[in-house]
């Protein structure tokens, strides 16, 4: 609980019944044909990387929360995204 | 007889072609209007014309939906004013929250630029008034991120409220997935509010409304700025 500088990471990624056509082709054509066929699914999204001033790693988090439902960081009828501070 | 704003945003493209077809081929005042300039809902009716809006950056449209003059916009369109999204344009509405659902990533994963066939699903907004129900349309689309998207469940009540405006399809008026040039849902290629007055769709219909513009002289798009011309000008004599 220390007040400083937090990296927040918010990623973005399509609901699951939205299809994600660049992790089924990065699953099917890459990592499938390369014989990683442990590999059973590959969702592809987007990784925003925050630099937060905050009093707490909690508050950093909730500030991203916050900013990306108000500023639409993702359209909610599309997308997904999770928070989470990593540093 | 009513003005309309083609509002331009950094990166737009295809707004003097809007700009030429509403002032020299449909003969409706018009003006181009800087995003940043449009600070009272002045006009009778506003375009958002195609483009690449800041870049596509974070989401296509996403970025430009933030401008004020979106406000103005929402505005005129709670006011019942005519309010047309051509591709990015659409985009932005949708971002802005002005139409329902979310436009992805083709599932090709490529930007496609091809004439698609469109079939107008209603007549009742003031975009599709001069068409035909069931009549079919001749216009091109360009774009990298032109996949309709809304979660399965809401379609019928989209279709219900007679919110889908356009379905791309073949040449016997059939959807097929071939038909289908990015992986709309429901082959969804334009949609409009639950009154009618604001529509987006992907293709351009300003690509397609001289012949001079079209392989084939077609002018599919013609009747898109027909209708909404009749609508500003009032009911025919």
């Amino acid at each position: 609980m220390t007040p400083g500088s937090y990296v927040v990471e918010v990623i973005v990624e399509n609901k699951p019944l939205a299809r994600d056509p660049e992790g089924e082709t990065i699953h099917l054509n890459l990592i499938l044909k390369g014989g990683y066929n442990q590999v059973t699914g590959v969702r592809a999204g987007k990784l925003l990387r925050m630099n937060v001033e905050a009093e707490s790693p909690e508050e950093a988090r909730v500030i991203v929360r916050k900013l990306s439902d108000d500023l639409r960081i993702y359209n909610p009828a599309a997308h997904t995204i999770q928070v989470r501070v990593i540093g | 007889m009513g003005k309309v704003a083609v509002i331009q945003y950094p990166g737009s493209n295809c707004d003097l072609d809007a700009l030429e077809i509403l002032r020299d081929v449909v003969k409706v005042r018009t003006d181009l209007v800087w995003h940043k300039d449009l600070a009272r809902d002045d006009y009778d009716a506003y375009v958002l014309p195609g483009g690449f809006s800041y870049g596509d950056y974070l989401r296509a449209g996403a970025i430009a939906a933030t401008s004020p003059s979106l406000r103005i916009v929402k505005d005129a369109a709670e006011g019942g004013k005519p309010v047309l999204g051509i591709c990015n344009g659409f985009q932005i509405l949708v971002e802005a929250g002005l139409l329902p659902g979310a436009v992805l990533r083709n599932t090709t994963l490529r930007f496609v630029c091809t004439w698609t066939m469109l079939r107008v699903e209603t007549t009742r907004t003031p975009f599709t008034s001069e068409a035909e129900k069931g009549e079919l349309l001749s216009i091109p689309i360009a774009h990298n991120e032109g996949r309709y998207y809304l979660d399965k469940e809401r379609i019928p009540e989209l279709e219900g409220n007679e919110q889908i405006v356009f379905r791309y399809v073949n040449e016997k008026k059939e959807t097929t997935e071939d038909a289908n040039p990015n992986g709309s849902i429901d082959s969804i290629a334009g949609i409009c509010n639950r009154d009618g007055n604001v529509m987006g769709l992907m293709p351009h219909p300003e690509r397609a409304s001289l012949p001079v513009l079209s392989p084939n002289n077609r002018t599919g798009g013609r009747v898109i700025f027909n209708s909404m011309t009749r609508t500003l000008h009032g009911p025919r004599a």
